[in-house]
């Protein structure tokens, strides 16, 4: 018998058109756009940005905490959904998990941009580590996000091995590749028992991983007494913020799967309603954080932080703000919450409405403090110049392009935890439901009433 | 231990940048063409900043020459991954340029924006190559960069002092902007010596600190008449 799973999961593996050649042509040509900024600006010095004094962080560091932010979707999603036993979740965490692989390294390429001098970043270990400047904050984001960077690798592999197997076992192209990744893989008990636990230590690390990774990127602006970054919020307001932008990601990345690859059958309506609630959720908490945060401003009403205050209310970079307040809440909120919109194409506005307002909040967050320094006869601008945004283009063609290639080279739902989903589910959620329901043993006598119900 | 101080007054300051000058021309600080100095690249360590101050009848402009603090609690030391800014054994806030990696970290976290970058290979006309101050170590793009308090100054001294047999306690050694103030608004020296004329000036009624609820105290301190106009 043909297994159908395997046939249609495993089917954009084996079959390649032009189309994805040509897509493939056209993302690399992005690539080289952003690889010709930097070696212009390699070349010239930081001085073909548009960066300034006082403004001396703009698109490199928003795009970083952008992208570190990103990295929140998948690798926690996955880990909260599995540890909670989420049945829902065995066709979307494979998907998920490879955003945060890719971003990470995307976001810390950003702060190599950002030297002066790029070819001394290793003096970070050099004379950081090793000298022990541990009080520094960036060396606090070097060791996280490396931690991360290792954790989330390893979370992704595990899960792939059995995949890899079936792979090395009915795919004729690239043999040799599948049968090293898949160290020797046979599915008996014993691997599986590995495996499993394997799975789970990681999944339980991963969380306060991840978590302290973006507490520890805020820190990088907390730590200073620079207006309105000097806020003890910070921590917990951009974790949320992360999960809340990595949502988004997550569901946009599935609904381009589900159409480009055909996988209507395994990435349904209900997976982008469940997370479309959970969206929901976090807009709320988002908005109740950026609320808490400007109001304790606001009726502060210290001098310097209304300085920057208002230049994001109602100043330069209002606009900003405002568009961000309008595609963090506003438009997420109307569509989410309302059962009718809360559709696969509705869900898929608000997650994109939400990316961008993320990131305008990244960069209302770094420039206009800097714009306003305390001295504040010491104004600043910012416009960044092509070369910035080069590199900008480049570093998301670049994303797509990995995940793109990711997706060729293996199965982006995972195949084996489909099935097993198949196997073992209702077995499973009916034994665990009978925990919780009420009465001795749930009020459930046998295994076959069990299923009648 | 020595407590190397400026005091400045601004009651004789006439704003003249004759320091502002006479730094560039003694760091070594490289030019920036005015088209960069318009985007805010001009690198000056040494700076004349103008106050605008509420009177009255309208507004009032004051002036005050802006440096680096040399602070005894640096926010910006803190926030250094490699160690290229730090104090120095003689409590001088200083920056070891083959070691900065460009991040400009301290520079956002110094809250009076007294460190500049260079955003590109500095460049000097042909002929003023030669002038440059051969005590001073040449910068290249990339790094940050700000006041030392003429630190190559004091390592002078002492070496000269050394070979004299002199006290290297009582030392000659002024940074070059307190050198050439011609209206004495200027002074530098040991703020911890009560006598020296920095410590009793810093004690007068009219000085000042600025930001000074940050806590950073700074080292140079402003002297300036508080008028009470009723
Ligand atoms: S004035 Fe700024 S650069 Fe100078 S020591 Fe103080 S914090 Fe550091
Ligand atoms: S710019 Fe240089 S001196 Fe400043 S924090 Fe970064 S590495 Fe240190």
């Amino acid at each position: 018998m043909k297994d159908r799973d395997e046939e249609i999961l495993l089917s954009p593996i084996v079959r390649t058109g032009k189309k994805f050649y040509l897509f493939i042509f056209f993302l690399a040509v992005l690539v080289f756009i952003g690889y010709f900024g930097w070696a212009y600006q390699l070349k010239y010095g930081l001085g073909v940005t548009g960066l300034n004094r006082p403004v001396f962080w703009g698109l490199y560091i928003t795009n970083f905490v952008f992208f570190i932010g990103i990295s929140h979707s998948g690798t926690l999603i996955s880990a909260i959904l599995r540890i909670s036993k989420s049945e829902w979740r065995r066709a979307i965490t494979r998907s998920a998990e490879v955003i945060t692989v890719i971003v990470l390294y995307i976001g810390t390429f950003n702060i190599i941009l950002d030297l002066g001098r790029p070819d001394r970043a290793w003096n970070v270990i050099k004379n950081g580590v090793f000298e022990g400047r541990i009080y520094s904050p960036l060396l606090w984001d070097v060791f996280a996000i490396a931690t991360y960077i290792i954790a989330s690798t390893v979370y992704l592999y595990l899960p792939l091995i059995p995949d890899i197997a079936i792979m090395r076992d009915r795919i004729s192209k690239r043999k040799w590749f599948y049968r090293i990744l898949s160290l020797g893989w046979n599915g008996n008990d014993k691997q599986k028992r590995r495996l499993e636990v394997a799975i789970s230590i990681m999944a339980v690390l991963v969380i306060p991983i991840a978590v302290s990774v973006h507490t520890v990127v805020s820190w990088v602006f907390a730590m200073t007494i620079q207006p309105m970054w000097h806020s003890t919020i910070f921590g917990p307001y951009f974790v949320v913020g992360a999960i809340f932008s990595g949502i988004a990601a997550i569901i946009i990345a599935m609904a381009i799967l589900r159409k480009v690859y055909h996988l209507e059958e395994y990435i349904k309506a209900i997976h982008f309603n469940n997370l479309g609630i959970l969206l929901l959720v976090m807009v709320l908490l988002w908005f109740y954080f950026t609320f808490a945060e400007y109001l304790t401003t606001f009726y502060g009403n210290e001098p310097m932080e209304m300085a920057v205050f208002y230049s994001r209310l109602i100043g330069k970079y209002a606009p900003y703000f405002w568009i961000m307040v309008i595609s963090n809440f506003i438009v997420p909120f109307i569509i989410l919450s309302n059962k009718k919109t809360r559709t696969i194409s509705g869900t898929v506005i608000a997650s994109i409405s939400v990316v961008l307002g993320m990131w305008l909040e990244r960069f209302t967050i770094v420039v206009p403090t800097l714009v306003n320094p305390r001295l504040p006869y010491e104004q600043g601008i910012y416009i960044p110049t092509w070369v910035e945004l080069f590199l900008m283009i480049g570093c998301f063609a670049w994303f797509i392009l990995f995940y793109v290639i990711f997706s060729k080279l293996f199965p982006i739902v995972s195949i084996w935890e489909v099935k097993e989903g198949r196997e073992k589910m209702l077995e499973e959620a009916g034994e665990r439901m009978k925990d919780y329901l009420p009465g001795p043993s749930g009020g459930v006598k046998s295994k076959k009433d069990l299923m009648q119900k | 231990m020595t407590r190397w101080g400026m005091v400045i007054d601004l009651d004789r300051c006439t704003a003249c940048g004759a320091c502002v000058v006479a730094c560039k021309i003694e760091n070594n600080v490289p030019f920036s063409s005015p088209d960069e100095a318009s985007k805010g690249r001009a690198i000056s360590w040494m700076e004349i900043i103008s106050v605008k101050e509420k009177e009255s009848n309208g507004f009032k402009i004051s002036f005050l020459p802006r440096l680096c603090f040399h602070c005894e609690n640096p926010p910006c030391i803190r926030v250094c991954p490699v160690g290229a800014t730090y104090k120095n054994k003689e409590g001088l806030v200083t920056q070891i340029y083959p070691r900065c990696i460009g991040c400009r970290y301290c520079a956002n976290a110094c809250p009076y924006t007294a460190k500049y970058f260079n955003w590109y290979e500095p460049e000097w006309p042909e002929d003023m190559k030669k002038s440059l101050n051969p005590d001073v170590s040449i910068r290249t793009k990339g790094v940050i960069e700000k006041c030392t308090f003429c630190y190559h100054r004091l390592v002078k001294a002492k070496e000269k002092a050394r070979v004299e047999n002199k006290d290297l306690n009582n030392i000659e050694y002024v940074p070059a902007c307190v050198e050439i103030c011609p209206s004495n608004a200027m002074y530098f020296g040991d703020l911890d010596d009560p006598l020296s004329e920095v410590a009793i000036l810093s004690r007068s009624e009219r000085a000042f600190r600025l930001l000074e609820e940050l806590g950073t105290e700074p080292k140079v301190i402003y002297l300036k008449e508080i008028k009470n106009e009723r």
